[in-house]
């Protein structure tokens, strides 16, 4: 065998990576989430039938969204949402640890944790155990008496903005 | 025990060498195994089989991500799901249909190869013999993968097929042969359904590929010993070429190694297969995906024209002319005379076959006939095509009864 | 060289072959159909005709092409027109076995002379006349009641070619013609019109009840449910499709499917439709293709000068 260098050898094998390149592309899509699936990530709530310090579970996006409507007299706080009259905390059911549905407890006023005993307090922030953060807040756009969650408004920008939640 | 120096850096190419003789491995396998200079393209088209399977996992591996093995999604999994939504997905559908038609081709002609050079004895029957067992392997992987899409072409094939099953009828040797329950058992059902799908699914996607890697790998065990054969037929002292090639005597030797010499060539000829390959999957792939296919399965509905693909009409046609129970016969003789080709082929000489008198013409027959079989086997079992595939069948079976007196009194020189 | 003819020897079997099963073996398997360019005059139905249908075919045809000649007045046809909106209002309401079509688009879709012959007699026109004894049986029956003289077809008929027309996509093009008799489950399409997305699972299943009990009127009405179009483009040949659509008794005779009547245009934009629900990725394959090619004939290119780079010095 030829101990000079292959170049064409070389120069084929750097074409034929190439076309690996463009494989391994078309592979990366075809792994990517559905287009309806991604579709799917709509879904419109409304806001009007809760009632103050008792929990309404929703689905968006296969996860559960804990919408809770905060007592008139309550001091307010930047992590609501403010919606034909009423001040509502919308947020992602899952516990910032490590994915659990925190339980609520109406009468602590404390959603609880039973997978390693975080706690969070009735606007979602964390106050006692592992979870790093307070609970996420979903994008939302304020419509009438509903939220579509999914799409963002300026509210949703503005909370997102001031550091209250990372992105979902 | 083996020696193991301490100071050798780890997975250098010493410390691995020490592990597992790498360079041994390499000249074996790879830079010191022997092919005969002495050969032509149609030598690359084992290579070329196996890029093509190659193709078929890969495309198999994206398919298997969204396909459903349920009677009411297969349909629409593969056909809205795979063809529209999934990024890429027509493309594996594509690839995966028309490397499943063309690997047949592939088979035949490197079939026809080994027939015509006399590649299969004198030393070599066992890869013969594996090659064939591949043959029907692959044929197995064919039938089950038809099953997945759950058109009306799958749920019909696999209705006939498994119909073969039965046997014989009742009215032969007192129904000793008849196994009406047989075909039940196979099915999982009374007709192709739920669990035939699901069974055919676990076959075609887990034991059958793990069986032909297994196969593939006796089929170059076979390989390895008796050398691959040349254009001529000639007994190569492989030692001695060997020897002439590592001193620099390159024209003189009449060996070149696998790596880089024979690869070389191989990797060419795959060029020009990629070329007509890749032009099939985009523009013209009709033959592989039969828009029969393309109505969902019902049950209660038979399509005007039924028939297997294009690499099994040869077979399926050497069973229409006959009545069931002699078609059984035909069919299973057609199965198991290519395996006995080493045993039947009386003659010692390996020489291609335009160096053999009669089995010359033994081989072309046999080509034509294959081809008229095909061709017999695709049109309706009307008027003139029935006659010629009665007379084509016939052919088949002769040639295989003639080929021991042929050969036996074939000259040795 | 010896090669080459070996090359020659296995392209030459392979391609003698392939012919033989395709093209050969499907051109004996369906038999080959003439289209008539939807062109709707009636000559291709008289030569057709059972010899005891001739005489009453030829009769009717040539009835037909006189009202053709007749000068129409639109503004005339649309006060006619208002009887027609009594079935044909896109309420969806089911009317003898099936849901009247939209007629929003009928004068860009449906050719002029078989717009005269279907409002003269619906049965004939559509070629279902061997189902209706009486044409009056018919669901659009009626209309040979509400719109009577040939000046008032031909009045009719002029308001819509004249208003009814419009581009459309070819989704709409889809609905009007094909929609209230074959869903189009890919596309979304049921023969109810487009699925909406419903919220709760309940929901979702009392709409599909209603689309279920539409079928089963369709069914009735048709003899059996007609198929789903979804994939329709890739099970049928091109020159099938067209012949179908035009006449579907040319290739399955004794069908209840009507003939629609569409034009060329009509059909290209139905055709358009098939290909977005059956084969969208057409676009994508005919793009990235001869890239690919282009591709592997760069790679046998460098791999031809690889191997003669160590093939040199062997012979």
């Amino acid at each position: 065998m030829s101990n000079r260098r292959d170049f064409m050898g070389m120069a084929l094998g750097s074409f034929a990576a190439l076309g690996a390149l463009g494989a391994l592309y078309a592979a990366k899509r075809t792994w990517d989430p559905l287009p309806s699936v991604k579709s799917a990530g709509f879904t419109t709530i409304d806001l009007s039938p809760a009632q103050e310090n008792v929990l309404v579970t929703e689905k968006w996006r296969g996860k559960p969204i804990f919408i809770l409507k905060q007592p008139a007299n309550a001091p307010k706080s930047d992590r609501e949402i403010h919606v034909a009259g009423g001040r509502y905390l919308v947020v992602v059911g899952l516990c910032t640890h490590l994915g659990c549905i925190p339980a609520y407890l109406a009468d602590k006023k404390q959603f609880k944790c039973a997978c390693h005993g975080g706690e969070f307090d009735s606007l979602g922030v964390n106050t006692f155990g592992p979870p790093p953060r307070p609970l996420d807040i979903p994008p939302f756009k304020i419509s009438g008496t509903s939220v579509i969650l999914g799409e963002t408004g300026p509210e949703y920008e503005k909370m997102l903005a001031a550091g209250l939640t990372l992105k979902v | 025990m083996a020696h193991f120096d301490e100071k050798a850096k780890p997975f250098s190419h010493k410390w691995l060498n020490e592990r597992m003789a790498v360079d041994t491995v390499k000249k074996v396998l790879s830079t010191e195994y022997w092919i005969p200079k002495d050969i032509n393209f149609l030598w690359a088209m084992g290579m070329i089989l196996a890029a093509t399977f190659g193709l078929l996992i890969i495309s198999g591996i994206f398919l298997l991500m969204y396909y459903q093995p349920s009677v009411s999604g297969a349909f629409d999994s593969v056909n809205h799901t795979i063809m529209s939504e999934v990024g890429f997905g027509w493309l594996w559908r594509h690839i995966h249909g028309v490397a499943a038609s063309v690997v047949f081709l592939v088979i035949y002609i490197h079939m026809f190869t080994g027939i015509y050079y006399g590649s299969y004895k004198r030393g070599r029957e066992m890869i013969w013999l594996s090659g064939m067992l591949l043959f029907v392997l692959f044929s197995a992987e064919a039938f089950s993968g038809y099953m997945l899409p759950w058109g009306q072409m799958s749920y019909w094939a696999g209705m006939v097929i498994t119909n073969l099953f039965e046997g014989f009828s009742p009215t032969i040797a007192g129904g000793v042969a008849n196994f009406p329950g047989f075909v039940e058992w196979l099915r999982g059902d009374y007709v192709p359904g739920q669990a035939f799908l699901t069974r055919f699914f676990m076959l075609h996607v887990f034991l059958l590929p793990l069986v032909i890697i297994a196969v593939i790998v006796l089929h170059f065990a076979t390989l390895r010993i008796p050398h691959v054969n040349n254009q001529h037929g000639k007994e190569i002292d492989f030692d001695e070429a060997a020897k002439l090639y590592k001193e620099g005597k390159k024209k003189e030797s009449k060996v070149i190694p696998f790596n880089p010499v024979f690869l070389s060539k191989d990797i060419f000829v795959m060029g020009v297969y990629f070329i007509l390959f890749f032009y099939l999957v985009f523009f013209h792939f009709d033959f592989a995906m039969d828009p029969v296919n393309f109505d969902p399965a019902d049950g209660l509905k038979t399509p005007a024209h039924i028939y297997p693909e294009w690499y099994f009409l040869w077979s399926y046609e050497i069973l229409r002319p006959f009545n069931k129970d002699l078609g059984l016969i035909a069919f299973g003789f057609a199965q198991v005379a290519f395996f006995l080709l080493p045993f039947l082929d009386k003659s010692p000489v390996v020489a291609p076959a335009n160096k053999r008198g009669l089995f010359k013409v033994w081989f072309w027959v046999m080509i034509v006939d294959m081809i008229v079989l095909t061709v017999m086997g695709k049109l309706p079992p009307e008027g003139i095509w029935t006659i010629i595939g009665l007379i084509a069948a016939l052919v088949f079976i002769a040639l295989f009864v003639a080929l021991p007196f042929i050969t036996k009194f074939e000259k040795k020189a | 060289m010896k090669e080459f003819k070996i090359l020659a020897v296995v392209v030459i079997l392979s391609l003698i072959t392939y012919w033989g099963v395709e093209p050969f073996a499907h051109s004996q398997m369906h038999k080959h159909v003439e289209g008539h360019n939807f062109v709707y005059d009636g000559a291709a139905d008289i030569a057709e005709a059972t010899a005891d249908k001739a005489a009453a075919k030829k009769a009717f045809w040539g009835e037909v092409n006189q009202i053709d000649k007749l000068p129409g007045n639109a503004a005339a046809g649309e006060a006619l027109f208002g009887a027609c909106m009594g079935c044909h209002n896109g309420a969806g309401i089911n009317m003898g076995g099936v849901i009247p079509p939209v007629l929003d688009h009928a004068g860009s879709l449906y050719d002029k002379k078989y717009l005269i012959a279907l409002i003269k007699d619906p049965a004939m026109a559509s070629n279902v006349d061997h189902k209706y004894a009486n044409t009056m049986m018919h669901p659009m029956g009626a209309v040979q009641a509400m719109v009577t003289t040939p000046q008032q077809i031909a009045d009719v008929v002029a308001y819509i070619k004249a208003k009814k027309v419009g581009k459309m996509t070819p989704q709409v093009a889809y609905e009007e013609a094909c929609g209230r008799c074959h869903a189009n489950r890919y596309g979304g399409l049921t023969q109810l019109g487009e699925t909406p997305k419903f919220k709760t699972e309940k929901e979702a299943l009392a709409h599909k009840l209603k689309v279920l009990d539409e079928q089963s009127l369709v069914e009735k009405y048709m003899g059996k449910l007609p198929p789903d179009l979804s994939i329709m483009i890739r099970a049928r040949s091109e020159q099938y499709m067209e012949t179908f659509i035009e006449n579907p008794q040319t290739q399955l005779p004794g069908t209840s499917m009507p003939r629609v009547g569409l034009t060329k245009e009509g059909y290209e934009s139905v055709k358009a439709y098939l290909e977005e629900t059956g084969d969208p990725s057409k676009e994508a394959r005919h793009a990235i293709g001869p890239w690919v090619i282009l591709f592997f004939v760069i790679f046998t290119v460098l791999a031809y000068l690889w191997k003669k780079h160590h093939w040199k010095d062997l012979h």
